[in-house]
């Protein structure tokens, strides 16, 4: 009998569909965390895969820090209302309002406090899971981490005491209070993630292509992209670059790189010639320290 | 402020980017490059997934960072960043192993607690490697990894041979239904690239190995720190004539032949719109776990055992001619049948046949013993039914490779038990099938997996 060897996307493609659905079967009231990113543009096309001629079985939910990209604000609102799914936005202003969130200076990364807010919405509408775009090969923290990871009546991860995970047979229990993380594309890479942009021709917010912008370069070769938020440094001066994102976050931790990829080929080739790590040029948070990811996962933190 | 965004509201902005977009990947998928996966028109190899174990101190972390080194699957700012850690650490060279080391309590005390997973690609072929822990209070770490492997490299440091751990790895691998095995005999740098060394190890593992009912194993010299056999051959084992470690993933036959085996399709979700257009569609969601299924093929429902015929098979509105192992699809059947989440549909030839009673193998992962455990569930593709255990036959002495009386099961004990269900679940012997074969065991108390189970006997048409 001839066999139809399945090429690594199917088969990653058929992981994520089969875990969304897990989600969907198992748990009373899962949510999906959308952002307006790339990891998460594609958690959208795999759901349509997975439920459509239905609705998805969970309403989007995002966390909005109030320093995104209008762009890719523009871009979750777009995306979701052609899709006819409903959005969820709950944001670190209300929480620094209700006093949940104190930030020390005004010009304060927002990044690691969105934990708070994302444990608040998750008590809010009493989510039982919560499905991202998180994949292991992205940090060192993550790439331990179970397809299904349990979280506590706190929101915390315990890394030293994982569930076992066996085969595809997903365990989603919990008591009431606790809530599930799922990760779909756990086992997705970064170059993973655009041959499926490409495969599937996926819309993305334009700051994921090469774009002149406004940056300063400091020492070690990082961009600072100059906005409201992130004004030029006192005695340093700014250059215009062509640029784009490898990832998109927070304003203020997020950098872009330097590239002339204009399309999604340009990444591809661009991606799996690299000699930097996806987060590494790019999110100044995750270089305070070894462990950073590991306690902001702790946390709470996606 | 939550938005209840309808499809109508933004349409206007749709067509442009859209647009482009399409324009976009006609350019990329026509530029004689195939629509494949690796990008830059290499041709797709598939996708293998392994895990390394073995004790501690076998120099895993090594031979991965070696693998990943050579491979060029470490990049230069991660590169940096272990200098950096080897550095603060009082190294003198670059440790390897907190590449995996991913946890800040494995750092602290050097020693790996749960499986890291590693991605990386060479020439043609993926890989999906799951670094497992050595030592024995986190063997169930490893039966995680283990569980969703194709393959597993059982690391041996020649100094020592066959250790307690090599044949636990080794049982476990075997049992969680790995088809490769292979054996790689560490740091034979340290016993100057002795081939008897080698030779005596290969006869010790042969012999445990032929007692498990293990049918094929793969032996490699190699030693990870100096790079011999890894990915470079080396000059110093020219009396091995076999491939290296990454010319054997390379070329190693990924298993399409789960896709000879009887088609199993365990149900996750029941699709039914019920907008005006699809007033009737009602379409059965899942992952086929084995064989394949083409329209108008007969099936079987268990455990009700009604009939019917696959009428069409979806993807996204999208009709396939066929769905294969390891993909998830829609299936629409030509009569009307009862079908929810926690059935099986199977080829109607050969259908597994319900049962309330097993004898299976369980590798038990629970702190506690079983005597001290909940009412527990078993779950099974994606049917939950509770169940007791009857009899506890026996469990597996790793030592001698025998089966010993036993009156309790612990942590990590491998035992033979035999299982009575509230419900009927429609298993396969996990010999026969991988997916079909195995369960696991849920303590309803603590909801935490307490056992991976095997189907030893089940009845089988």
């Amino acid at each position: 009998m001839t066999h139809r060897v399945l090429s690594h996307l199917e088969r990653l493609e058929g992981e994520a569909i089969h875990i969304l659905r897990e989600v969907a079967g198992q748990c009373t009231n899962p949510a999906l965390l959308f952002s307006g990113g790339k990891d998460s543009v594609v958690l959208l096309r795999l759901a349509e895969k997975a439920f459509r001629p239905g609705r998805f079985p969970f309403p989007l939910v995002h966390i909005d820090t109030g320093h995104n990209y209008a762009e890719v604000i523009d871009f979750r609102d777009r995306r979701a209302a052609e899709l006819g799914e409903k959005l969820i936005v709950r944001t670190l202003d209300e929480s620094i309002a209700k006093g949940r969130i104190v930030l020390r200076s005004a010009t304060e990364s927002r990044n690691r406090h969105q934990s708070v807010t994302l444990l608040d919405t998750v008590e809010e509408f009493e989510f039982d899971a919560l499905i991202g775009g998180a994949r292991r090969d992205e940090e060192k923290a993550r790439a331990k981490e179970r397809v299904f990871s349990f979280r506590d009546e706190f929101g915390q991860w315990d890394p030293k005491n994982q569930r076992p995970e066996l085969w595809n047979l997903y365990n989603a229990r919990i008591h009431k209070g606790e809530h599930m993380r799922a990760f779909p594309i756990s086992n997705w890479t970064e170059l993973d993630v655009w041959q499926y942009i490409a495969e599937e021709g996926l819309e993305l917010p334009e700051i994921y292509f090469a774009h002149e912008r406004e940056v300063v370069e400091l020492p070690g070769g990082a961009l600072l992209p100059v906005t409201d938020l992130t004004p030029i440094p006192a005695g340093k001066s700014s250059v215009r670059r062509s640029v784009r994102f490898r990832t998109v976050g927070d304003i203020s931790c997020t950098a872009p790189v330097l590239s002339e990829a204009r399309t999604v080929e340009d990444i591809i080739k661009e991606t799996a010639t690299t000699e930097i790590t996806e987060r590494g040029a790019t999110r100044l948070d995750d270089q305070t320290s070894e462990a950073s990811m590991e306690q902001r996962k702790k946390e709470g933190y996606f | 402020m939550e938005k209840q965004i309808t499809p109508q509201r933004h349409q206007g902005h749709e067509g442009a980017p859209r647009k482009e977009q399409e324009k976009d990947k006609e350019a990329f998928l026509g530029a004689s490059l195939v629509p494949s996966s690796l990008g830059g028109g290499i041709p797709d190899n598939g996708l293998l997934r392994f895990i390394t174990c073995g004790s501690v101190d076998d120099g895993k972390s090594t031979l991965i960072g070696r693998l990943l080194y050579d491979s060029k699957a470490i990049l230069a700012d991660a590169m940096d960043a272990l200098a950096k850690s080897s550095r603060k650490r009082g190294l003198e060279e670059v440790d390897l192993s907190l590449l995996t080391d991913g946890l800040s309590a494995e750092r602290e005390q050097g020693i790996t607690i749960d499986v890291a997973y590693r991605y990386f690609s060479t020439g043609t072929r993926k890989y999906i490697l799951a670094d497992a822990p050595g030592h024995e209070q986190y063997t169930r770490n490893m039966v995680t990894g283990a569980s969703t492997a194709d393959l597993a490299i059982v690391l041996i440091d020649a100094r020592k041979g066959v250790l307690p751990q090599t044949r636990r790895h080794t049982t476990l691998a075997h049992l969680m239904g790995l088809r490769h095995i292979v054996v790689a005999v560490n740091k034979m740098d340290l016993v100057d690239y002795d081939q008897a060394v080698f030779s005596t190890i290969q006869a010790q593992v042969g012999a445990f190995a032929s007692k498990l009912g293990i049918p094929q194993l793969h032996f490699i010299p190699l030693s990870a720190l100096k790079g011999d056999m890894v990915v470079d051959r080396g000059e110093r084992l020219d009396w091995y004539q076999g491939p290296t470690l990454m010319e054997l993933l390379e070329s190693i036959e990924l298993d399409s032949s789960e896709q000879d085996q009887p088609f199993r399709f365990p149900v996750q979700l029941v699709c039914r719109p019920r907008t005006e257009e699809l007033i009737d569609y009602r379409g059965y969601q899942g992952r086929v776990e084995s064989g394949r299924i083409k329209p108008g093929d007969a099936i079987t429902v268990q455990p009700s055992g009604a009939r019917s015929r696959v009428r069409r098979i979806e993807l996204y509105g999208k009709e396939l001619p066929e769905a294969v192992a390891g993909q998830s699809v829609t299936l629409l059947l030509e009569d009307e049948v009862d079908i929810s989440r926690g059935d099986l549909i199977a080829s109607a030839e050969h259908a597994p046949v319900p049962t309330r009673s097993l004898t299976a193998t369980l590798a038990w992962l629970g702190e506690k013993p079983l005597s001290s455990t909940g009412r527990l569930v078993l779950r099974h593709g994606t049917r939950e039914v509770r169940t007791k255990v009857g009899e506890i036959e026996s469990r597996l002495d790793l030592e001698a490779l025998e089966p010993v009386p036993v009156e309790d099961v612990a942590m990590n004990d491998i035992v033979t038990v035999t299982l009575k269900l509230q419900g009927p679940i429609a298993p396969d012997a996990h010999t026969v099938l991988r997916s079909g074969g195995s369960f696991i065991l849920i303590d309803e108390a603590t909801h935490n997996t307490v056992a991976a189970g095997l189907v030893l006997e089940p009845e089988y048409l």
